[in-house]
């Protein structure tokens, strides 16, 4: 049983081997994993926001789905893999607070989503599975040996994507 | 507070901030003890501007189950404040003022009523109410508040939210920690005030503190 990588808000990092991977309390946040199935290396990135380039504060590229998925790549792809090798899994994007509105600034949860797909679909990584949106926040944990992400939340049986 | 970044609060800001908190606190807990039919004393707030990952260490953890009270502001001020406490603290309080109704459930474990959701809903909205008006009476603004909304659910996820709109101007958000009590019981509340960068502006220029 290897080590288990803790990942924070807007913050990424990488694992392989016997090693596991995670980041706890997605909310309106998105965690996405770039992994490849076959060397078994991978990375996790917990992001906050769509868009670096609309934000002027955009100093960490985790934070934004754009630049933290991109940077994230470069990180797995150094650990021996290439870019054609990776496919993705991804979880969070739950809208916490039930707001009967259509405010865009209280949806960044579906948001988040939208463009953590567009990013992968940009860059050629297929979307193997997602658990996205709904009302709660989720931990997830990614084990690269068998590729599988764990999915908890508060009352609900473990999900295994 | 520099362009349009929330980088670090000046020491006169960070007075002010202070202030609105001691006064908003204060007004929280003379309200909570009419509520609760107790005399609850409070410490002073501290108030932190602590990184993301910080916030949900403060509260317990990010797995640490929490209830949080979002409402939006509204009026001369855009934006949203919270009211966050640990599960364990809100289920105290709701005994305190519906003994009885818990269950017998073990702390942490049990599934709030409707009528303690409702119970600690209006508790959001008078500790809201109290910061609100510490606000409005320094500054002369008029700000009012959205209906609460509440959420149970674990720290980090709760916390993304205000995370997220302070993650727009900066690397930091503004936490302020109170501590309610009485004899028997003491309880830990976590106060968020999220402005828009343009709100935190004119609550300083309201005060004559040039940017």
């Amino acid at each position: 049983m290897g080590n288990m990588i803790k990942v924070g808000m807007a913050d990424m990092n990488t694992c392989a081997g016997a090693d596991a991977i995670t980041t706890l309390g997605l909310g309106s946040c998105i965690g996405v994993v770039l992994y490849d199935p076959v060397k078994k290396v991978c990375g996790m990135v917990h992001v906050m926001l769509p868009d670096s380039s609309i934000i002027r504060n955009n100093d960490n590229p985790a934070k934004f789905a754009d630049t933290g998925i991109t940077n994230l790549i470069d990180m797995v792809c150094k650990m021996g893999t290439t870019k054609q090798a990776l496919v993705a899994k991804m979880a969070g994007g739950a809208q916490m607070f039930a707001f009967n509105t259509d405010n865009d600034l209280l949806k960044v949860g579906l948001r988040n989503a939208e463009a953590c797909r567009a990013v992968l679909k940009a860059n050629n990584i297929k979307l193997i599975a997602e658990d996205c949106g709904d009302r709660f926040g989720r931990t997830i944990e990614f084990y690269p040996a068998t590729s599988e992400l764990h999915v908890k939340a508060i009352g609900k049986p473990l999900r295994i994507i | 507070m520099t362009g349009s970044r929330l980088e670090e609060f000046s020491d006169m800001e960070f007075d002010v901030l202070k202030e609105i908190s001691n006064i908003g606190a204060g007004n929280a807990t003379t309200a909570i003890s009419t509520m609760m039919n107790l005399k609850v004393d409070m410490q002073v707030p501290v108030i932190k501007f602590l990184e993301f990952k910080e916030l949900a260490e403060v509260i317990g953890g990010a797995e640490n189950v929490v209830v949080g009270i979002l409402l939006a502001l509204q009026s001369d001020i855009d934006g949203m404040m919270m009211f966050v406490m640990e599960k364990k603290a809100a289920e105290s309080i709701v005994d305190g003022i519906l003994p009885g109704a818990g269950g017998g459930a073990p702390a942490g474990e049990r599934d709030f009523t409707e009528m303690e959701l409702s119970v600690l809903q209006e508790l959001g909205n008078i500790i809201a109410g109290s910061y609100l008006s510490a606000i409005s009476s320094l500054t002369n603004l008029c700000i009012t508040s959205s209906v609460p909304y509440l959420s149970v659910d674990m720290a980090g996820a709760i916390l993304s939210v205000p995370a997220i709109e302070y993650g727009k101007v900066s690397d930091k958000a503004l936490l302020i920690q109170s501590e309610f009590g009485d004899k028997s019981l003491t309880v830990d509340g976590y106060f968020i005030l999220i402005p828009t960068l343009e709100a935190f502006e004119k609550i300083f220029k309201s005060l004559g503190l040039t940017l």
